[in-house]
């Protein structure tokens, strides 16, 4: 069962802000959600490889030839905000 | 209490590829910000990354010169942190199931060659660049930072080393021995101050005999191998006062200022990671099956200790000469240029050992960004050889050379160094020699036979060292027996 503890830690690191009364409703369902991953450990797993790809694709290669980018203005005007040719951010380290 | 430190290396390098590990953008080191960029790299909803082949291979020729055992199947995760230089709030990595494991690379300290182990070998992709705003240029303290994504997504291979390493100097040393294999492969400019190679350490201390690790620090992204070694045995002796004193070290990164020398804290608030790591959907499996590995060990270039063995076997070298040739990428390439123009393999050599690298060492550059090429050294060997000019002589032009970037014909013609082997010009000057010291004469003529060196240095005196030494010899050992 989750607790609140684990939904505001999960939140902290999504860098969410939960209100008291949404760490019950996330506490319900993500326990929901384990429990329901949780029934593939009732199944016998004996010998059987964990699945990280679901495709039997492997070895998908690019050559190494450059292709054109994007303007740096087309880059530029998606960022919230700019400052000369860079994208600017708040400071990254808080006393 | 005898104290013994436990460093472990983490090596970042980022491959010469010609276009990122994801997509086709340009890997190129500075340039306007913001302009080798695309939805990929900028982490546009619905991109998707597709694996550069090169940069799989270049990776392969890592660990195979590593001497790692290469798993048949590997696969990506994602590693979750959020960052500003890190657009998809996830780094395309490897987790536990890395391209390459258990290998060594064997490295000489203080005369003894010992393996330091190799963890891991891994494929990931670099972070955007971020310039700190405000006074120190620093992270911390700084009001707001800016973010450049040419570097974004660039190959970047981390090698891990086990903690086999014993004290700051045995790192510096593994340290050159890779960068040196690193670049022998061509897989990396191994640029530390453009940033292609960066490296972190994880160092502890513990009594010597006890076999459990002490809590380890790190130290992060130091640019030169010099500082690795200074921060090292700072936090090192850091450490063993802690100890001594009955302090507790915490697990923590530490900041070596290289201007003071002190050790500080850093990215306290940060510490507690947890990356949530899991397969990155985006991308397949990657499978080194045996054609594939025989394919890139079919394309391995020619690592130091093999070049070293052939200058030995091949150009009949001296195994000092071999080693010292091959420590350095450049400076053996320059050797060969110039031993395929000139031939005569040891000649060369003497004049690298000796001439070229007291140089280079002196005006702090590389043998591939010296003025003497390869070419203007072998015409220099060849006035030397032909006797245009005596071997000394020809030291003087070689530094002339190196300062000027004129060729040794054109220095050689302009200061008049010629060698003066014309026997009547010779004969002349040595009648005058003889005629003005008559008692060394006599001295000679009694059996002195030593004094043959004075008159040498005469006629040396008074032709600017330009005198063949050879005929001035023959020359004044015939008219002293007359």
């Amino acid at each position: 069962m989750v607790n609140h503890d684990d939904v505001r830690y999960v939140a902290g690191l999504a860098k969410l802000k939960l209100a008291e009364e949404e760490l019950d409703r996330y506490a319900v369902q993500l326990s929901t959600i384990l429990n329901h991953i949780n029934k593939i450990a009732e199944l016998d797993l004996d010998g059987v490889e964990p699945t990280s790809h679901v495709l039997k694709l492997t070895n998908v290669f690019r050559e190494d030839e450059p292709q054109s980018s994007i303007s740096q203005e087309a880059a530029l005007a998606n960022g919230p905000e700019v400052e000369g040719n860079a994208f600017r951010v708040p400071a990254i380290v808080r006393k | 209490m005898d104290y013994e430190p436990v460093i472990g290396l983490e090596i970042h390098v980022e491959l010469s590829t010609r276009s990122k590990m994801f997509c086709g953008c340009r890997v190129e080191f500075g340039g306007e910000p913001n302009t080798r960029t695309c939805p990929v790299c900028l982490a546009h909803p619905g991109a998707l990354p597709v694996m550069n082949r090169q940069a799989i291979r270049y990776l392969g020729r890592i660990a195979l010169a590593l001497d790692c055992r290469i798993p048949e199947r590997s696969i990506f995760h994602r590693k979750n942190y959020f960052y500003p230089d890190l657009p998809k709030g996830y780094q395309i990595s490897q987790y536990d199931q890395p391209f390459a494991v258990e290998g060594g690379l064997s490295v000489n300290v203080d005369g003894e060659t010992a393996t330091v182990g190799i963890e891991r070998v891994h494929m990931e992709e670099d972070t955007a660049k971020n310039i700190h705003a405000g006074v120190s240029g620093r992270i911390a303290g700084s009001l707001y930072s800016l973010i450049d994504f040419n570097r974004s997504g660039t190959p970047l291979v981390e090698i891990v080393t086990k903690p086999h390493i014993h004290s700051p100097q045995a790192a510096r040393s593994f340290l050159n021995r890779l960068k040196n294999t690193l670049q022998f492969l061509d897989v990396s400019d191994c640029n530390m101050e453009e940033g292609s190679l960066r490296c972190d350490a994880n160092v502890s201390v513990r009594t010597v005999g006890d076999q459990e690790l002490g809590v380890k620090t790190e130290l992060k992204n130091m640019n030169s191998f010099r500082y690795i070694e200074k921060g090292l045995s700072q936090e090192i002796e850091r450490q063993i006062n802690m100890l001594e004193n009955g302090e507790r070290i915490v697990q923590q990164t530490v900041h070596f200022d290289v201007v003071t020398g002190e050790i500080s804290p850093l990215r306290s608030k940060e510490e507690a990671h947890d990356y949530r790591y899991f397969p990155e959907p985006d991308l397949v499996p990657l499978v080194a099956a045996a054609d594939f590995i025989a394919e890139i060990r079919g394309e391995m270039p020619e690592l130091p200790a093999d070049r070293a063995r052939r200058y030995v076997s091949e150009h009949g070298l001296p195994e000092y000469d071999a080693r010292v040739l091959t420590s350095d990428r450049e400076l053996s390439d320059y050797y060969e240029e110039s031993v395929s123009l000139y031939g005569d393999a040891k000649t060369v050599s003497n004049w690298i050992m000796g001439e070229l690298l007291a140089y280079l060492n002196n005006a702090g550059v590389t043998a591939g960004e010296c003025r003497v090429t390869p070419t203007a050294l072998v015409e220099l060997l060849g006035m030397v050889k032909s006797g245009d000019i005596s071997a000394n002589i020809g030291k003087e032009v070689f530094t002339g050379m190196c300062e000027t970037g004129e060729s040794a014909t054109a220095i050689v013609q302009r200061k008049g160094l010629t060698q003066i082997s014309d026997t009547d010009e010779l004969e002349s000057l040595i009648k005058q020699v003889i005629e003005e010291n008559p008692s060394q004469v006599e001295q000679y003529r009694a059996g002195k036979e030593k004094v043959i060196g004075f008159f040498v240095g005469q006629v040396m005196k008074r032709t600017g060292g330009r005198a063949n030494p050879q005929v001035v010899n023959r020359l004044l050992k015939e008219r002293l027996a007359e």
